[in-house]
């Protein structure tokens, strides 16, 4: 019975774990679709680039409002949007290719962030915006997770049609309707807004992580784009949970650890997944050598 | 009937076709590199036109032009139907790997009547089996779409494109990845569908298959070199001289 305890105990003692798990499970449930999104329009690059543009926003909030939630939020959703406009516009107008293109800006904005907080801030504040407060979430930044999630899903789910669309034939949806762009917009609109939302939990560096991990996990088991958003959800919260428990046993820091998390559940996707994971593709292989040298026995 | 006899009496040419696209004095570019010079004629309602010539002759960017994707450098392109156009990419231009099955990839065709939040109802769902059914892939629905060869995703691309009934069918290089039976196949459901009255515009490379099947060609080199008759415009001079311009691009 001890055994069991161990897996529940921490969040029933105390409210900061039990804070912890809904801010990070909530942010966990939006980033995880978003992400499989990332991932199917090759934009992996993407949503690292725009972690790090909030950068220099927050830092901005940060300069004039101390930590502030409201100064640093309203300065990542600028400097972030700002980026991915400039980035695309950089792409498309000259013959730079857009993932160098992003690259670019996110090296630029990773240093302007840092140099800007630790203009005012210490090590500490820096520390928080790069890797979060999630064992230190407040009513504001709670509020703020849940209610940009839920919007995100909705969000996700009325364009749901003409983003897949968007990434599978973008020709087919442009000579169908003028919708592309609108829904190429909204996108980049939900992804900023939930990167903000969640650099408060798990920082700037991490907040992709369970964007893109449980995302490119999902992949493997999944076969469909809305079974994969469903599971990349999933496999989040879960990777939320463990990493939490992590955290607290083994007294490491719980950002990481839920990142860590999330990483164990991507190799073990990797080797053991039933869409094209290692194991799969190593058995099919003997399988078709068994067959292959059985065939020619017989023939000769 | 009697708008039919007003027609004919408005008409001294009985035999002078309705335009479905009307170019005139048409420029289409990418940058700073023209791909279509000087371009005028019309592609007649129900007409049945090849669209011919080397590589880098601006088929594809013509096809771009007439969908509205490429603004005009100069002239004029006129849409006389009520409906868009609908289009057939290459299949190297969208994800073919992306995880969807093939029954909800053709369903995208109904775009203009369900668009992005109406349900399918019977109906959708029945005109979808049909196209299946036409093309040969009633069986295949449940696969993902990655699976398909190139034969049956080319073969699932007809079925989407059937789903549009727009007025007028633009295919860029329908057959160029898949095997001689199944461009049979295909190409008897062009076929049919010109039969039907709809105006069908097909980019090319094989001229066997243009002289057997298509009336029209517009054979293209940067510029117009020929567009009418087939025969008439598939001539070994036309070809040489269509040959002969696109490589001056490169030299």
């Amino acid at each position: 019975m001890i055994g069991l305890e161990v897996l529940y105990q921490p969040f029933v003692e105390f409210g900061f774990m039990r804070r912890a798990l809904a801010g990070a499970a909530a942010l966990a449930m939006a980033a995880g679709p978003l992400g499989v999104f990332l991932v199917l329009r090759r934009m992996s690059l993407m949503g690292d680039a725009m972690a790090h543009a909030i950068l220099p926003g927050v830092a901005v909030g940060f300069l004039t409002a101390g930590m502030s939630v409201t100064a640093m939020t309203v300065g990542g959703m600028i400097t972030g949007l700002a980026v991915a406009l400039l980035a695309a516009a950089v792409a498309r107008l000259t013959p730079q290719r857009e993932d160098a293109s992003f690259a670019a800006f996110y090296l630029v904005s990773l240093g302007v962030g840092v140099l800007l907080i630790s203009l005012k801030g210490g090590n500490t504040e820096l520390l928080h915006v790069l890797f979060g407060t999630v064992l230190g979430l407040d009513d504001a930044a709670l509020i703020l997770v849940s209610a940009t999630s839920s919007v995100a899903l909705l969000v996700l789910a009325v364009i749901f049609r003409p983003l897949v669309m968007e990434c599978l034939d973008p020709l087919f949806l442009r000579s169908e309707s003028r919708m592309g762009p609108v829904v190429h917009i909204a996108f980049l609109l939900l992804l900023v807004m939930t990167l903000v939302a969640g650099f408060q939990v798990l920082g700037t560096l991490m907040v992709v992580g369970i964007m893109m991990l449980p995302a490119a996990a999902a992949r493997f088991w999944a076969g469909t784009a809305i079974g994969q958003m469903a599971l990349a959800a999933f496999s989040g919260v879960f990777a939320s949970y463990l990493g939490l428990l992590l955290s607290y046993y083994a007294n490491v820091p719980a950002s990481p650890a839920i990142i860590l998390s999330a990483g164990i559940v991507y190799f073990l996707s990797v080797t053991f997944g039933t869409q094209g994971g290692l194991w799969q593709v190593a058995r099919q292989a003997r399988a078709r050598r068994l067959r292959l040298s059985r065939i020619s026995q017989r023939d000769f | 009937m009697g708008i039919g006899v007003a027609l004919m009496a408005a008409n001294p040419l009985p035999d002078t076709p309705i335009s479905a696209i009307e170019l005139e004095e048409l420029s289409l570019g990418w940058r700073d590199k023209v791909a279509v010079r000087n371009l005028s004629g019309c592609f007649p309602q129900g007409s049945l036109t090849a669209l011919v010539g080397p590589n880098g002759a601006g088929k594809s960017t013509l096809l771009r032009g007439i969908m509205g994707w490429v603004t005009p450098l100069s002239g004029h392109i006129r849409l006389m139907g009520s409906s868009a156009p609908a289009f057939m990419p290459q299949q190297g231009d969208f994800d073919k790997t992306f995880p969807i099955s093939t029954h909800d990839f053709v369903a995208m065709g109904a775009w203009r009547r369900v668009g992005p939040w109406r349900g399918f109802g019977r109906g959708e769902r029945e005109r979808l089996e049909s196209a299946l059914q036409a093309v040969g892939l009633s069986d295949f629905g449940r696969r993902p779409l990655a699976t398909l060869s190139g034969g049956q995703l080319q073969r699932a691309l007809f079925a989407r494109l059937m789903l549009h009934d727009a007025d007028t069918y633009m295919l860029d290089e329908p057959f160029s990845a898949v095997d001689r039976a199944t461009t049979e196949d295909l190409m008897s459901l062009l076929l049919e569908w010109n039969r039907a009255g709809k105006t069908v515009i097909v980019v090319l490379h094989d001229l066997d298959l243009v002289r057997r099947h298509f009336p029209q060609t517009l054979l293209l080199a940067g510029q117009c070199v020929g567009w009418g008759a087939t025969d008439e415009v598939l001539t070994p001079e036309n070809l040489h001289l269509a040959r002969h311009l696109c490589a001056g691009d490169y030299l």
